[in-house]
């Protein structure tokens, strides 16, 4: 039997329709974790898609005829991997050309097209980045510890590039949920060297014999492992959580802000 | 006196070309590489793939001296998974995507390079790779990507005969080094994610004419065909002519002994890789090994590994052969550190499943039935499986030390990854693999849980940034006793490893990993001797070899070959 034929059998395609209509594939597409499309990827995705391909695919997403991404469906993608590759290679025969985003923008593209077939996209509420810059060097008094194109200080990662390298429910996790979403290598270092010498800091590399780390003052120091006496690797991040501490539109504001920083 | 001083002088002179007098390498050579152990003469080292080297002047005291040879720079792009032979002091190493290149194994200075112009539409899985050639007589035979064996003569470059083994629009590919066994070349076919069936083939040395092939998918009718079960549900796309494409590719050299005259080979995934709802049953002869009549093809025995697999489990590591004693008497045994996380012991003569017991974290699986069957225990969807999609090891080949009695295997331990299958149709050529997964970094806090969007272990490849550090898995060197199946020492690397590992008379083990050290390693202890940082990832297996008395050690990292030896 060919796939065409399996999905065309009456009771395969109610159950398919089921599980698309109910976000089943959406939530399987990555992982399996429906937290992977968060509201600040899909309120990210929902921009770029209408700078990008309301010309063409129409708000609703059924300007191509035989093309209807409402319904769920894609013909020629089952997994989020495939459908980036389908923006990516884009069908030139069919006008459709291929397409380029770092990312954090396909990461929100995605998730804006597994939930066209439920979401109101009235009730999305995008940020606004001037706004969100704001926040960043004033109430949220980010820059004491991270640094944004040559401003801040240099504990913790430099954001400049930000907006390119983590997607937008990644940088909304990581300010409600430091703990939770901080990156492995990003995690504070505490060493101790045979001589005595305390040094904290923030591991930028590291490998079997040796480890690579920013210190509090943002100097680059490379160790050896077997000359230290104390090396341990923090499970807790130094960021405080921003929950209740900014209001939804502040963070809404920052978010948008952060994903403009696209490195130079 | 002074005649005897000219003639002694001479005669001492001449002695290094009379030692690397390039004699032809017979199949008798081949059977008793042990008593060559200058040179290195298969893939696997010897017929038995047990990569270890009689030689023994690298110790575990002079390591910490080795330094530099030479170096030779391929200027080809990308991961450099070759197994250099050497033989009479001359190396023959393939280079992306089919040079071979004959080497001065003293100076690294190139006597010639021969190279194959494949067929620009080709599809290769995973990398256009060439992990080696075979030798026999005066001919070197390289398979290619375009899925071509190919003669070479080893004095001048030249090719002697091209044969077509299978068609690469398919998906079939050479990426393999064969094996040279009597007069017949014996090659196996990658193409495991598009769909291909399967085989190993011999061709005829002179001639090049194929003198048998072993489909490693039995068609309808044929043993084993009952494990490619028909369609009974109504609910899950189901596939009636699976084993047309049910892959069972074979894109790692096998083994041969000589005394039971039986080759072996591993085999790998099923198609597609992660559907099983698709293809019901065990599909024989995925993730198995295989023994053959070495003369006709003709099948003795079977062991699956992993039936019915939807992990990629591939069973395309090498098969170790060792005569060891195993409860008081003496066994013809076959050591295996499977992808699937397991270490298992077989007869080889029988096939006989005698241990199986996990090597790193696994829980596909919950132990085994009495005839050796593994009991399955799948993950429920969003939970991690043990181990990951690369799995406990891979390809890069393990060693076996008959001085040690210890099996040295490169693992990947504590990576989990999250399966899941979508249906996939068959397409001539076209990526078969009907998965959907990722890997596993769990939560600092909560350790069930996924870090999300978490950097993770690259398949292939990597930068020199560790962006995903140990929390999600990390490389280790085992030292597995084959009588119980327990870890005797572990040798923990930061970033994981693809390097294979070659064991020494004078107990030194070499290996590297993706963090591009070389590394020299007791083999008693898994104490570090000596390291060397060659600056890019190493995804190869190192050699030893000797010549004029002198030894060396071997390895890629990046586009370079790197050689040490002991200062003067």
């Amino acid at each position: 039997m060919t796939l065409k034929a399996f999905f065309n059998r009456p009771a395969i395609r109610a159950a398919a329709g089921l599980l698309l209509s109910a976000g089943f594939l959406a939530a399987q597409a990555i992982q399996g974790h429906p937290e992977d499309y968060s509201r600040a990827d899909i309120e990210y995705g929902a921009r770029l898609y209408s700078e990008n391909c309301d010309r063409c695919h129409g708000p609703n997403g059924t300007g191509v005829s035989g093309v209807d991404f409402k319904s769920g469906k894609f013909s020629h993608a089952t997994t989020d991997r495939q459908l980036i590759a389908v923006i990516t290679s884009g069908f030139p025969e069919a006008g459709m050309p291929p397409f380029q985003f770092d990312d954090a923008q396909f990461a929100g593209i995605v998730a804006f097209l597994r939930n066209m077939n439920t979401l109101d996209r009235g009730s999305l509420t995008p940020g606004n980045p001037a706004r969100g810059q704001a926040v960043l060097e004033g109430k949220g008094a980010c820059l004491n510890c991270h640094r944004v194109n040559g401003k801040g200080s240099r504990k913790a990662p430099d954001l400049s590039d930000v907006g390119a390298v983590r997607s937008a429910g990644s940088i909304e996790r990581s300010l409600v949920e430091p703990n939770i979403q901080m990156m492995p290598i990003n995690r504070p270092v505490h060493i101790v060297t045979r001589a005595g010498k305390a040094i904290d800091g923030r591991r930028v590399n590291e490998d079997t014999y040796t480890v690579q780390i920013a210190d509090q003052e943002g100097r680059l120091l490379s160790l050896q492992k077997s000359e230290l006496r104390e090396f341990s690797v923090s499970t807790k991040s130094n960021m405080p959580s921003y929950k209740g501490e900014l209001t939804p539109a502040e963070m809404s504001d920052l978010v948008s802000y952060l994903l403009t920083l696209k490195g130079q | 006196m002074k005649r005897f001083t000219t003639f002694a002088l001479t005669l001492f002179t001449l002695l290094p070309y009379c030692l690397n007098a390039q004699a032809p390498v017979t199949y008798d050579r081949l059977s008793n590489a042990a008593k060559e152990p200058q040179n290195y003469l298969t893939y696997g080292g010897d017929y038995f793939s047990s990569r270890f080297s009689p030689l023994t002047q690298i110790t575990p005291a002079n390591a910490k001296n080795l330094s530099l040879s030479w170096v030779y720079q391929s200027a080809v792009a990308g991961s450099w998974e070759s197994t250099p032979l050497v033989v009479d002091g001359i190396m023959y190493v393939t280079q992306r995507p089919n040079d071979v290149v004959a080497l001065d194994a003293v100076t690294g200075r190139v006597f010639w390079i021969y190279h194959y112009n494949n067929d620009p539409k080709i599809t290769v899985c995973c990398g256009a790779n060439s992990r080696g050639v075979a030798i026999l007589g005066d001919t070197l035979y390289m398979g290619t990507l375009d899925a071509h064996l190919v003669a070479i003569d080893t004095k001048s470059g030249h090719p002697l005969w091209k044969s077509d083994v299978a068609d690469s629009k398919a998906g079939y590919s050479i990426t393999m080094a064969p094996l040279a066994v009597k007069d017949e070349i014996i090659v196996g076919v990658g193409g495991g994610e598009y769909g291909i069936r399967g085989f190993i083939a011999a061709f005829d040395a002179k001639t090049g004419k194929e003198r048998w092939k072993f489909y490693t998918i039995p068609a309808p009718g044929e043993p084993g065909s009952e494990t490619w079960g028909s369609c009974k549900t109504a609910t899950a796309y189901c596939d009636p002519e699976a084993w047309k494409h049910g892959s069972g590719s074979a894109w790692v050299t096998g083994s041969f002994d000589p005394s039971l005259n039986m080759i072996y080979w591993g085999i790998g995934n099923v198609g597609p890789d992660y559907n099983g709802e698709q293809r019901p049953g065990d599909n024989l002869y995925t993730c198995s090994v295989i023994a053959l009549d070495a003369d006709t093809g003709k099948l003795k025995w079977h062991y699956q590994f992993t039936p019915h697999d939807e992990y990629d489990y591939d069973s395309v590591q090498v098969p170790v052969l060792a005569d060891i004693t195993w409860k008081g008497a003496p066994l013809k045994a076959m050591l295996w550190a499977n992808r699937n996380g397991n270490f298992y012991v077989l007869d080889r003569a029988t096939g006989k499943f005698l241990l199986g017991k996990p090597f790193v974290k696994v829980n596909w699986m919950s132990g085994f039935d009495d005839n050796g069957k593994p009991i399955q225990t799948r993950q429920p969807p969003g939970m991690p499986t043990y181990p990951a999609v690369q799995g406990g090891t891979n390809w890069y080949s393990p060693s076996f030390s008959p001085r040690t009695k210890l099996m040295y295997v490169s693992a990947w331990e504590d990576e989990g990854e999250m399966f899941g299958g979508v249906p996939v149709e068959y397409k001539e050529g076209m990526n078969f693999g009907g998965g959907n997964l990722s890997l596993f970094v769990p939560r600092a806090d909560d350790p069930t849980k996924p870090i999300p969007n978490a950097p993770t272990i690259p398949n292939l490849r990597r930068g020199p940034i560790n962006n995903w550090t140990d929390a999600g898995g990390h490389g280790a060197v085992l030292a597995i006793d084959p009588q119980t199946g327990t870890v005797k020492w572990r040798f923990r690397m930061t970033d994981v490893t693809d390097s294979g590992i070659i064991s020494t008379g004078s107990d030194v083990i070499f290996t590297g990993g993706r963090e591009g050290y070389l590394q020299a390693i007791d083999a008693r202890t898994g104490t570090l001797i000596w390291k060397q940082n060659l600056g890019a990832q190493m995804i190869n297996n190192p050699i030893t070899y000797s010549v004029n008395g002198k030894q060396y050690v071997a390895a890629m990292a990046g586009l370079s070959l790197f050689t040490f030896a002991l200062p003067n």
